[in-house]
This record gives structure tokens, sequence and C-alpha cells, in this order.
């Protein structure tokens, strides 16, 4: 099991602060991870769609499409950040 | 050359810039140089009430630390200090300071630009607009200036303090 966090439109999209998921074995890297939990309904797919816009973090540090998930323990789903 | 101070801090509570000089300036005499850079709430034209910053906890402050090191790093500072406030600001209030310190200026005015351009773009938090008007909230969307604003330090080599 990993725990999943969203934040900011994502987290309103969603619905949900976070939820803990169970990750089938052919989800291997970040853009896999995106990709499956668009397929787990439709308020993911629409919180999810621009995929371009959207960053995965992997044990709070940012992740790249091809970033292997291996043994996550957090793993966060966000916009493009606006800090600063 | 000592290691670099780097402090850090997020939270709701305002800073003090003089006290923060201070401390990051404490017992060096080869500091001859500090940058602060504030970032403050803009009212954009009286539209905006407030904004409300979201962010990760945890991995913000590991980001920020992260981009801070880089920064001491690639100009040799004595120190760098970032405090990023979250929570709900009205405009007028800061919401950011940068502190770079130096031997000399043309690092700690280098360093400072570059930690703001990766804070914008690298720092897990999120500006949601609330107005005046009663309009509904609005997440603020990132700028391409923001984006192209890294490339050059990508393309131009650092200076050297």
């Amino acid at each position: 099991m990993v725990m999943v966090l969203y934040f900011a439109s994502v987290r309103e999209g969603i619905g949900l602060g976070g939820e803990t998921v169970a990750l089938p074995e052919a989800v291997v890297t970040a853009d896999d991870f995106l990709r499956w939990m668009r397929g787990r309904g439709p308020a993911y797919d629409a919180a999810l769609r621009e995929e371009l816009r959207i960053r995965v973090a992997v044990d709070k540090a940012h992740a790249a499409p091809d970033t292997p998930l291996r043994d996550a323990r957090e793993i966060a789903l966000f916009p493009m950040m606006t800090g600063g | 050359m000592a290691d670099p101070i780097i402090r850090v801090e997020v939270g709701t509570a305002p800073f003090d810039v003089a006290a923060e000089t201070a401390l990051l300036t404490a017992g060096s005499d080869d500091v001859g140089a500090v940058v602060s850079f504030v970032g403050l709430c803009r009212s954009e034209g009286g539209r905006l009430a407030a904004l409300e910053l979201e962010h990760y906890p945890g991995m913000t402050e590991a980001e920020i630390t992260r981009i801070a090191r880089e920064a001491a790093d690639r100009w040799r500072l004595a120190g760098v200090t970032v405090i990023h406030r979250v929570g709900r600001l009205v405009p007028g209030d800061p919401i950011v300071l940068a502190l770079t310190a130096s031997a000399h200026r043309a690092a700690a005015l280098e360093a400072a630009s570059f930690l703001m351009d990766y804070l914008k773009t690298s720092a897990p938090i999120w500006k949601k607009e609330h107005f005046a008007d009663g309009s509904p909230p609005r997440w603020v969307e990132p700028r391409a200036s923001d984006d192209a604003a890294l490339l050059r330090w990508r393309e131009e080599p650092p200076l050297r303090g």
C-alpha cells in the first residue's frame, strides 16, 4: 500500500486530500502511475487530464515521467507550482 | 571556507528582515554583501481581497533547502535564508523573504535572483486568489515567463563572488 496525496486544484477535483492505494505490478514509473490514476474514475480523469501540467512527487521529491516508483511510501499529485 | 549557513522556514508567521539579516551575518567578518528580496501580496488594482497559499508540508521545506544549498554552492555564499509564508495573506502582506550573504555583491545579487526563479517553479506551493467583488476564487496560473527565467541559469556560467 502507498499513501497518495493531492494538492491544490487536483485535491479539489478529486475531492480528497489523500488516500492509500494498492499499486498494480504494472505501475512502475511516475508516468505509469499518473495514467493509472486517471483510470480510477471520472473525477480522477478530469482532475489529471492535463497531464503536461500535472507534477508527480515520490517520497517528497520531484519525479520525472520515467522515475521508478520502486518501494515508494508516499506519492503526491499536484498542478504546476505558483509559489514565490 | 566555513560551511554556508542555510536557514529555511515555512509557516504562517510574519518575518523580520532586520532580525533575519542580523542572524545571517552574526559572527562573520567576511560578509561584504547581503541582498534581501521580499515578495509581497498585490491587490491587482483593488480586485484581489486575499491570497490563500497551500503547500506540501515536508516537501516544501526539503525542496527550498535543496535550492538554497545549490545557490550556496554555486556562488560560494556565506549563507542563505528563505522564509516562505503560507495560509491566508492580504494585499500588502509580505509573502517570501530570500536573503543571500557573500563576500562581494555580484554573487549575492545573482544568487537571490536564482533562488526566486527556482522557488516559483519548484517549491510545492500554490496560490489561490480571492476576489473583492465576491466572484469565485481561482488558482493562480503559472507564467510562461517563470519557466523561461530558469533557462538563463542553464546557459550563463555562474559569477563567482
